[in-house]
């Protein structure tokens, strides 16, 4: 094998392969990159064995091959070249070495066989369907906080990406949550998208997913099945298994007949929940926040360290309420309001709150209060 | 030679009976009356405890522990001359002692037992370390003026009140610093009274065994003694460097151990960190029905015993023997913490239905640790689980039927599995 890159193309795809292997490994070949050239075109293929990703780039073949090199440290390489460098990757099959060069440098590099590379089997996929790069984007980022990381509820460590009927017709819905928030994003459902099987993407792929999507302009190819979902620009292709659990019915969770609103603007509100949340060094620090008539007073007591107060200017006019939060809850669902004022519908101090932005049905959060 | 009689505490300089009341439990000893780190250990505690509350044991052997399978917790003195020793599985100390009676142990009784003695020593000093409900280092030193007698003194006093006041009998072992005074308590016991003085430190370890060091067992004695060393004084023979670099931390402890020194402080009760129950089977089990009966009793087990102390913990240990020992435990955090019995229940049961390792097992146990305040914990619902909260209440207004009707007023179904 032997075939001349450009430096920036050969970057991009061994930035992708060295964050898809696992850093400890047990497992020697899961540590490296499965580089195959053919054509016009290279390969690189990283796995984990749940994920698998490939990324073709352009090059310059002058004698097809394949083998695999260490990911991280291929990827350093490339990463310490000049930029615009012509980079000429050779297999000097007799001493079992990968020579990278590029100008006057000169790296050989040891080799694992290709045969030993895992390539993740093929799988029927039971819908394809074509969705942008920002609509994906908004359903995993908007969601993915709530992810859970209990392993004992495995279930919980993805984001549930399925279809389903929303207020005005059916959509792609994103869900996630640990028992203590929920996020709900919906999304017009792409044509082909309908019969899609309800799939559970685990937390790292939706980190891997986000580097495909940083081009708004961008058509994703989604494939899924019942075990796979797969993710595809015309140069990356990103394949993963999905959690084998069955997500929780979400549904009756979110509360429907809430009826205390608060409407706030969600920076002035997320910015004094943070004020507030300073005075205590608690893992789990609790708001307090206390409604009455058009005024909200933020407070935490924190008896070993001191405690704090602030009111801030809301709309509201139900009857008098006090209810505690988690800060770091309130925040990040504060978080994810970016256009209009947030809207709280709050019930009883033991119940679920229900947040979203202004009146759009299309992003709702859910929080569990705690005893304050 | 300055002595004291431990029945009259008449002071005296012969070491032959005492001149005030002629008993002869005299101890005499050169610095008797300069030393002050002591540990006190009741002579077969649990045993002494069930014959004092029914004589009729008073002069059979008896056993405290439980089960088939069960180990020896505790066995009286009786019982120990035909051999039954502490640790021993129960059907080889029922080999050994087929006459002997088999109490199982009232931890209630012998914990308030435990506070009473504890009040004693209180009287003569703030500085106690418990390491059990039976033993505790005391720490006597500068006291002698305070009290209007020496350590000693006052110590053959406490052992006194103990067997008056109380009906137990126990051990002391007088010496400079911890790890002697603990060596001493075991010297001569029932019912003894050993010094070690600074000066014979030397002598007196020269050739006792290296095993005789808290915290050295089985698996540290094999590689003690793969590097040569049997007794203190082979011990002695290794520089220090030589002990660290073979060792590790231990190395230093060893080199000053070997020569009599300690500088540990008696510390007053360590703050708690951790609360776990567990149950050794009495045939290996692999019925998930009867694992999760024996989870859901540890779990309450650890609840009540972190609710009697106002604590909680974050931090969720499974911990599963098998029947070929193999351990495994499994822990899980829940961010807010709990007290509570059904969310430890169930975390636990998460925990297990996770494990997929061949069965039976032989012992189960359930930890909680990373403890906080209880009022910081259960805050948090769950989402996923409205029921949690009626349940939490439904234990809240178990646990006040019991502290009114007593524990078995009420139990869950569970429970009897």
């Amino acid at each position: 094998m032997k075939f001349s890159i450009e430096r920036a193309a050969l970057l991009r795809a061994v930035y992708q392969a060295q964050s898809v292997v696992e850093r400890r490994n047990t497992i020697p070949i899961l540590a490296n990159v499965l580089i195959e050239a053919e054509g016009d075109s290279v390969s690189f293929r990283a796995t984990d064995l749940d994920i698998e990703v490939v990324d073709k780039a352009p090059a310059q073949v002058e004698r097809a091959g394949a083998t695999t090199v260490s990911a991280v440290t291929l990827h350093e390489i490339v990463r310490k070249l000049p930029d615009g460098a012509l980079v000429s990757l050779s297999e000097d099959g007799a001493a079992g070495r990968l020579v990278v060069q590029a100008g006057r440098s000169n790296f050989q590099l040891a080799t694992l066989p290709k045969e030993d590379f895992p390539v993740m089997t093929a799988t029927e996929y039971a819908a394809n369907f074509s969705a942008s790069a920002e609509m994906l984007r908004r359903l995993f980022d908007k969601s993915k906080f709530a992810i859970s990381t209990e392993e004992t509820r495995y279930y919980l460590n993805g984001v549930y990406f399925h279809t389903a009927d929303g207020p005005d017709g059916p959509v792609l819905r994103a869900v996630a949550t640990d028992g203590h928030r929920l996020a709900q994003i919906d999304a017009p459902l792409p044509a082909g998208a309908d019969g899609m099987p309800g799939v559970i993407v685990p937390r790292k792929t939706v980190g891997e997913l986000r580097k495909l999507l940083d081009d708004d302009e961008a058509k994703i190819a989604v494939s899924v099945s019942e075990t796979k979902v797969r993710f595809a620009t015309p140069e990356i292709t990103l394949t993963s298994k999905v959690i084998d659990g069955t997500f929780p019915d979400y549904n009756r969770v979110i509360p429907t007949g809430n009826t205390k609103k608060m409407e706030v603007d969600a920076a002035d509100f997320a910015k004094a929940v943070d004020r507030v949340a300073t005075v205590s060094s608690e893992r789990s620090r609790a708001v307090k926040l206390a409604l009455d008539e058009d005024r909200l007073v933020l407070s935490v007591n924190a008896p070993d360290s001191g405690a704090a107060e602030e009111e801030i200017a809301v709309a509201y006019g139900d009857d008098r309420l006090e209810i505690g939060f988690n800060a770091k809850y309130l925040l990040e669902i504060a978080s994810q309001v970016d256009r209009e004022n947030a809207v709280f519908m709050f019930s009883s101090p033991g119940e679920p709150t229900l947040m979203r932005e202004g009146n759009d049905t299309t992003a709702i959060y859910v929080v569990m209060p705690m005893r304050v | 030679m300055p002595a004291l009689c431990r029945d009259c505490f008449h002071t005296l300089q012969t070491a032959r009976r005492c001149t005030a009341c002629g008993s002869p439990r005299v101890t005499a000893h050169p610095e008797l009356f300069d030393l002050g780190i002591a540990h006190m250990d009741c002579d077969a505690f649990y045993a002494s405890v069930e014959k004092r509350d029914n004589p009729d044991l008073r002069d059979k052997p008896v056993i405290i522990g439980g089960g088939r399978r069960g180990v020896v917790s505790t066995a009286c003195y009786i019982a120990r001359i035909k051999g039954v020793r502490s640790a021993m599985p129960m059907f080889q100390a029922l080999k050994l002692c087929p006459e002997a009676v088999v109490v199982k142990g009232r931890m209630e009784v012998y914990a308030q037992v435990s506070r009473q003695i504890r009040a004693m020593m209180e009287d003569l000093t703030p500085a106690i370390e418990p390491l059990s409900l039976d033993e505790a280092f005391l720490d006597l030193t500068g006291t002698a003026k305070l009290h209007g007698a020496p350590p000693a003194v006052m110590l053959a006093r406490l052992v006194k009140r103990m067997a008056t006041e109380l009906g137990i009998t126990g051990s002391i072992g007088l010496s400079h610093n911890k790890f002697l005074a603990k060596l001493a308590s075991d010297l001569d016991k029932p019912q003894g009274f050993s010094v070690i003085g600074a000066a014979e430190t030397a002598d007196f370890l020269a050739d006792k065994p290296v095993r005789m060091i808290w915290g050295i067992g089985a698996a540290g004695q094999a590689s003690l003694e793969k590097a040569g060393i049997r007794t203190f004084a082979d011990l002695r023979r290794w520089d220090r460097r030589a002990l660290q670099d073979r060792f590790g931390s231990m190395g230093d402890r060893l080199y000053h151990l070997s020569r009599g020194e300690d500088t540990r402080r008696i510390a007053r009760d360590r703050p708690v960190k951790s609360i776990s129950n567990e149950t050794t089977f009495s045939d290996d089990i692999a019925d998930p029905d009867l694992i999760d009966g024996h989870l859901w009793r540890l779990a309450e087990k650890v609840a009540d015993r972190a609710k009697a102390k106002g604590i909680a913990g974050r931090v969720v240990t499974l911990k599963l023997k098998r029947a070929d020992f193999k351990l495994l435990t499994r822990r899980t955090s829940l961010p807010d913490g709990t007290q509570m019995a059904d969310r430890l229940y169930r975390t636990a049961r998460a925990l297990y239905d996770q494990t997929n390792h061949p069965k039976p097992y032989r012992l189960i146990g359930v930890g909680l640790s990373e403890l906080i305040p209880a009022e910081a914990a259960d805050t948090a619902g769950d989402l996923l689980d409205p029921g949690a909260a009626r349940r939490g209440q439904a234990e809240r207004a178990t646990d006040a039927i019991r502290a009114r009707f007593g524990e078995d007023a009420i139990l869950k179904g569970r429970a009897l599995r």
